[in-house]
């Protein structure tokens, strides 16, 4: 657990970077700080190692004042990882990860051996071991850099906005990693961001700062999307936070249709009969939706007995997880040419569709449960709050 | 006939001459850089000694050679005749030479890769001598090889002092009225010189393997 207790930060010249602040950052969860630029997001993570040391107040780790620790010591049980990952150019990737676990005295061959381990849990192949960090990618190298940050296996990491530096695409995949692997490993993190969307995707709590280091607001991603304490957060989370909000309704009333689908290499004609509306759905032997046949338009000049081929889908539509949130349950539903967004369970199975309007009637429902909930909240210190489902973040597959 | 004769007859002086020539540039060299690599730090790490510092060691280099070379002995309580002049005279070159050199390469070191090492709990010495020197070593061996050139040079002003190395043949000739043993010192002085560069870059690439990953053949 990290506490910030009446910290404040105020620099030489007098500029008052963080003011008060008083957050709690509890033990194996992702707690995000988020606002915009100079609102001393920084300034606020560099304190828990104290790169800064605060003008007043005490940063506490599980109960004890940093400012009596050797700073040596307290740095090597907290992984750091910042924006440009901050690789050691001259020595090779392996080396790099191996950097604190040596320093802590290990030997060379457990580091490496740790070394090693720590490639593959952040998705990178054992061949890069010897690589220099001039070798690798942004991306490659922004793992290297958390690699490098959890080799001594540090129960507090510190994240200074590590995927921002990477183009949308990769950071998405970086982000989604970030998430399978922080359910396994259960760190206390603290992640610094001025993306309120990857704040949303990867914090348990956000903490939302506004320029002068003042806490706006500190609560969970749903309560922060749909209920915003003032303006400036309001404006912060953005207009679309309605929307975004959805990921953390369950869609605990949503009714999945049944959907006759076709088989790759299936004949037209069964795709003919098989279809509703003029559109059927094709899948793959695993049974998984790869796309829609408009069998109206099927070409002209090709016999009913023609197999169904790859040529003749339409893709574009994403697919949706039963057990994802229902933005994912919308756009699935929204993106179909068919009018219909394929539901699949966990490992990617067609499991039958949805339409707009079933998914906007499972939106209602949840919002009544939802503020069910709420005033149950207000009644009694028991009930807890709907949503919060994390895990929506595995990939959306197309179909 | 003659020319080869002289050559043969005066080969054991010439060599002796060279070895000489290589020590009185060489230690000087590796004295100044254990005494650059401190001041350069310190010119870096604390950020009022930069100036002075290296203001003050620029200066030193303005310092005429041949006065320094005859200032010295006296300074030190040496014979004129001491080689340990040529040795303290080019170790002050040296470091004149070095510790600018030295302060900017560690300055050179990405900012990123310097807070890195903060983070990860790195001493100020372990940080110094694992990342920053490492990673400041082309630019320092850069500055190493201006030195040995310029060290390789100098020495041979040592003849006017009466100290044996190549810079004797110059002298020799001069008295003789011969033109060889002139241009076989000024022969002897660029193969040193190209000799000690080669070494220093090999040196060099020996300890930045990682510089060739930067720019692929
Ligand atoms: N060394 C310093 N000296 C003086 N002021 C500083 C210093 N470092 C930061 N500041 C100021 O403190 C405030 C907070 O800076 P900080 O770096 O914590 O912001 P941030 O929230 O991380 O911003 P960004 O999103 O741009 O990274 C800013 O106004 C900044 O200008
Ligand atoms: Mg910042």
């Amino acid at each position: 657990m990290i506490r910030f207790d009446q910290v404040t930060k105020a620099y030489p010249d007098g500029t008052v970077a963080v003011d008060g602040l008083d957050l709690t950052a509890p033990t194996g969860r992702t707690t995000v700080l988020v606002g915009p630029s100079g609102c001393g997001k920084t300034t606020s993570l560099r304190m828990v190692n104290r790169l800064i040391e605060p003008s007043s107040g005490t940063v506490l780790l599980d109960g004890r004042d940093t400012a009596g620790l050797d700073t040596a010591e307290l740095r090597r049980g907290i992984g750091y990882v910042i924006q440009n990952a901050g690789l050691f150019p001259h020595r090779t990737v392996a080396d790099n990860i191996a950097s604190v676990p040596r320093l802590l005295g290990w030997t060379r061959r457990r580091a490496r051996d740790r070394a090693l381990e720590l490639l593959e849990l952040v998705g990178l192949p054992a061949s890069y071991a010897g690589r220099y960090p001039a070798q690798l990618s942004g991306g490659q190298q922004q793992r290297v850099g958390v690699a490098r940050a959890l080799a001594a296996d540090p129960p507090v990491m510190l994240m200074d906005e590590p995927f921002s530096a990477v183009d949308p695409v990769v950071r998405a995949r970086l982000q989604e990693e970030f998430l399978a692997l922080q359910r396994e490993i259960g760190k206390t993190i603290l992640f610094v961001t001025h993306d309120i969307a990857e704040a949303v995707t990867l914090g348990d709590r956000i903490a939302v700062l506004r320029v002068g280091g003042h806490l706006a607001q500190f609560a969970e991603p749903h309560e922060l999307l749909t209920r915003p304490v003032d303006d400036f957060v309001a404006d912060f989370v953005g207009r679309d936070r309605g929307y975004r909000a959805l990921d953390f309704a369950a869609p605990a009333a949503l009714e999945v249709r049944e959907e006759p689908a076709v088989r790759l290499g299936a004949t037209l004609e069964q795709a003919r009969a098989a279809a509703r509306d003029g559109w059927a759905l094709v899948v793959s032997d695993e049974n998984r939706p790869l796309g829609w046949i408009d069998v109206g338009a099927a070409a002209p000049g090709t016999a009913g007995t023609d197999p169904v081929g790859h040529g003749h889908l339409l893709l574009g539509g994403t697919t949706a997880r039963r057990s994802g949130g229902l933005r994912e349950l919308l756009d699935a539903a929204l993106s179909s040419p068919s009018g219909r967004g394929a539901v699949t369970d966990d490992a990617g199975a067609l499991t039958g569709t949805v339409t707009p309007e079933d998914v906007v009637r499972a939106i209602t429902a949840a919002r009544a449960e939802d503020a069910a909930a709420g005033a149950g909240r207000e009644t009694g210190p028991g009930a807890t709050a709907a949503g919060g489902d994390r895990n929506r973040a595995a990939a959306e597959g197309t179909a | 006939m003659i020319a080869l004769r002289w050559l043969s007859d005066n080969a054991g002086v010439m060599a002796e001459y060279f070895l000489a020539h290589v020590w009185l540039s060489v230690l000087p060299l590796l004295l100044g850089l254990v005494l650059a690599l401190p001041l350069g730090w310190a010119a870096h790490h604390f950020g009022f000694l930069y100036r002075p510092l290296v203001a003050g060691s620029a200066l030193l280099y303005t310092l005429p050679s041949l006065a320094l070379f005859v200032l010295l002995p006296q300074v030190l309580g040496t014979r004129m005749l001491d080689p340990v002049n040529i040795v303290c005279a080019l170790t002050v070159y040296t470091v004149a030479l070095l510790v600018r050199v030295v302060a900017d390469g560690l300055a050179a070191v990405p900012e990123d890769t310097v807070r890195a090492a903060d983070a990860m709990g790195y001493t100020a010495v372990q940080r110094w001598a694992a990342v920053e020197l490492p990673v400041a070593v082309p630019v320092i061996a850069a500055g190493l090889r201006v030195a040995s050139v310029s060290n390789v040079s100098l020495v041979s002003l040592g003849a006017l002092l009466g100290i044996p190395q190549l810079g004797s043949l110059f002298t020799l000739g001069f008295q003789l009225g011969y033109l060889l043993p002139i241009a076989a010192g000024i022969v002897l002085c660029l193969l040193l010189a190209w000799l000690l560069d080669g070494l220093i870059l090999a040196a060099a690439r020996l300890l930045t393997p990682w510089k060739r990953a930067e720019t692929p053949a």
